[in-house]
């Protein structure tokens, strides 16, 4: 029995497709099933990968999860159908990875709290925002040597790097990542900002990581923890990149980042969507490993 | 030019954009006194705001004296004529900002973004057309962009309910010629009944000179800062606006003894630093970049040893937004480890 875990991709646009193409390298993730609402370029690109493609959105998925034996589901679409599209394939025991803003399950930041999800079998993850992906890694590495009274973000990213949903709804981005911040990253209080720079040729993404700790800042300490930190994430985003810092100034530390996307489908530019499906991708990749060791137990089928 | 039987609102920044002039430290007592005083000499809106805009309370853009909560509470009670506004900029406000703001009786809603960028402002534009505010359309930097793209953002912001449009010179960068092509644009293809707004700044020493222009061409908001007091070289200093408006005949409402009294007594002696076009502004005005960039680069300066003026120049160079204060640091440390 192969050891890989054959999944789902529902949405076939830009982070579907980049998704694909990212899982289709993989050694634990088989992605089988492309999921549309119509016919479309998406759908016509997964086709010619090899996917079988569902056009009739996840009510066209749910027939043949069982016979395809599908494990992991990713959503690409948006927070509005996402609790629908959860419920339908969890309920067939199959694990989903929310890459929309809809948050119904945990915060997933893999480096700080994949592990936990994974080892609970959480059946519902989240990968909170592409600024959260990107910055709360630092955050977290910086709380895990002293506590941190606030966690500041700033994330500059290409106008063409983000999409209308984006910009319909950008208060979810800040409240959203902020959340993340606090939750998972450890800061007492969290606030995010993000800046749209139209600036050409596009800029890459760039994440500024302001701390403010309780005690003077260990400065060897933290600078050991966040350069640990940056090599974990570079395994699942090689473009990962500290510019500068961590800077110390007081009680502030504030670390410069900035973030290479692998050029798949999305231009490499757009660190902030490519950090996305790399962290989407590397989720499903530990319950696949945690399944193959026996670690878990995935939902029984018949 | 012939304005005279014109009618202009000006608008009051130096408690806002003059926030950034002064770290975001003035205190309620000086936010109070130059308020009223600004009331009492006839100013129709006065903006409070931290200076990056309601949300703006942070490590990047500095921490103010008092949160936006506190100075609405102190200021609005005391109006008897004077409006308040507040700035938004989507990315770092909310709309749980603008509720607040609102709460508060701020009235005017000014929802600022980069001038290419107008659809991020849908929500809070929206809300604030829909809680029946006084809704602007900011749109900053509009150096950087043709009218007929300047045009085509403001037409968003338009139908997501803005009943003004502002061309914002937030590099003080415009010459007069390009505020009459874009403000005439912007009158001659929005709605008759849209109004709009020119912010200008005195980089290049053009604040008077292109609020002229932009009235000539169709505005009927300008904004200006008593005393100057804003970000880079100021903001159009509103008591030479006020005296170059009664010469020409324009009616603005504004008594000009009591604005002149309110720069000399009440702002000048606040000031930290003398506001005026020094080097570092000049540039800001010469090459095109954010205003607000000025103090950070300057601090910056001392403390990596880098010329704030090559600092600034990179980041124009490097097409930076509003919003990217975080930049300057990181440019700074790159720029000296490269020496």
């Amino acid at each position: 029995m192969s050891k890989k875990l054959r999944a789902a991709i529902i949405g076939p646009g830009n982070i579907g497709t980049d998704l694909l193409m990212k899982a289709m390298r993989s050694d634990w993730i088989e992605p089988v099933w492309m999921v549309g609402i119509e016919e479309s370029e998406g759908i016509r690109r997964a086709r010619e990968f090899g996917m079988k493609v569902s056009t009739t959105g996840v009510d066209g998925l749910v027939p043949h999860i069982i016979a395809d034996d599908i494990r992991i589901a990713f959503d690409a679409t948006s927070a509005y159908v996402h609790a629908e599209n959860s419920k339908k394939v969890n309920d067939l025991g199959v694990i989903m990875i929310d890459l929309t803003p809809a948050a119904i399950g945990p915060f997933c930041v893999p480096p700080v709290n994949l592990q936990q999800h994974a080892r609970q079998l959480e059946m519902n993850v989240n990968m909170v925002t592409c600024g959260g992906q990107a910055t709360i890694p630092i955050v977290a590495a910086v709380s895990q040597v002293q506590p941190v009274a606030y966690g500041e973000i700033v994330a500059t990213v290409a106008s063409k790097s983000i999409g209308p949903g984006t910009r319909k709804n950008i208060d979810e981005f800040t409240r959203t990542t902020a959340a993340g911040i606090e939750q998972v990253g450890g800061a007492k209080r969290g606030k995010a900002i993000i800046v749209v720079n139209p600036a050409e040729p596009p800029l890459m993404m760039r994440d500024t990581i302001h701390c403010l700790t309780e005690s003077e800042p260990d400065q060897a300490a933290i600078t050991a923890s966040v350069q640990a930190m940056v090599a974990k994430v570079q395994q699942y985003v090689p473009g990962y990149q500290l510019v500068n810092g961590p800077v110390f100034d007081g009680n502030r530390v504030t670390i410069f980042m900035e973030v290479q996307g692998l050029g798949d489908f999305l231009p490499k530019y757009a660190g902030n969507l490519d950090i996305m499906t790399a962290a989407g991708l590397r989720t499903a990749e530990l319950f696949a490993e945690e399944a193959a060791s026996g670690a878990i137990q995935l939902p029984a089928r018949g | 030019m012939d304005l005279s039987g014109k009618k202009v609102t000006l608008h009051d920044m130096s408690l806002r954009d003059g926030m950034h002039a002064k770290q975001h430290q003035i205190s309620l007592e000086q936010m109070v006194a130059i308020a009223t005083a600004l009331d009492d000499a006839g100013m129709p809106l006065i903006e409070v705001t931290h200076g990056d805009g309601l949300g703006g309370t942070s490590v990047n853009y500095g921490f103010p004296a008092h949160s936006d909560e506190e100075y609405f509470s102190a200021v609005i009670p005391k109006m008897k004529n004077a409006k308040i506004s507040a700035l938004l900029l989507p990315g770092i406000g909310t709309i749980d900002h603008l509720k607040m703001a609102v709460d508060h009786g701020v009235s005017t809603i000014r929802v600022a973004t980069h001038c290419t960028e107008a659809d991020v402002s849908e929500q809070h534009i929206g809300m604030a057309a829909k809680m029946g505010l006084d809704t602007v359309g900011f749109l900053m930097m509009a150096h950087k962009v043709s009218a007929q793209e300047l045009l085509a953002q403001a037409k968003l912001m338009e139908s997501y309910g803005a009943n003004c449009l502002y061309c914002t010179d937030s590099a003080g960068y415009m010459l007069p010629a390009e505020v009459s092509e874009k403000i005439g644009l912007l009158r001659s293809e929005l709605q008759p009944t849209t109004e709009l707004g020119f912010h200008g700044h005195h980089n290049l020493g053009m604040g008077i000179a292109n609020s002229l222009a932009a009235i000539e061409a169709g505005a009927n908001r300008i904004d200006g800062s008593v005393a100057g007091l804003g970000a880079g070289a100021g903001n159009t200093p509103l008591e030479v606006f006020v005296a170059v408006l009664h010469r020409m005949g324009v009616e603005d409402g504004i008594d000009l003894y009591k604005i002149m009294d309110v720069a000399e007594d009440l702002v000048v002696p606040m000031m930290d630093q003398v506001i005026r076009i020094d080097r570092d502004a000049l540039t800001l005005g010469y090459a095109g970049v954010y205003s607000s960039f000025l103090l950070f680069a300057q601090r910056a300066e001392k403390k990596y040893g880098v010329s704030a003026r090559d600092i600034l120049v990179e980041l124009g160079r490097r097409g930076t937004v509003g919003g990217q204060e975080d930049m300057i640091e990181d440019l700074a440390l790159t720029m000296s480890k490269q020496r």
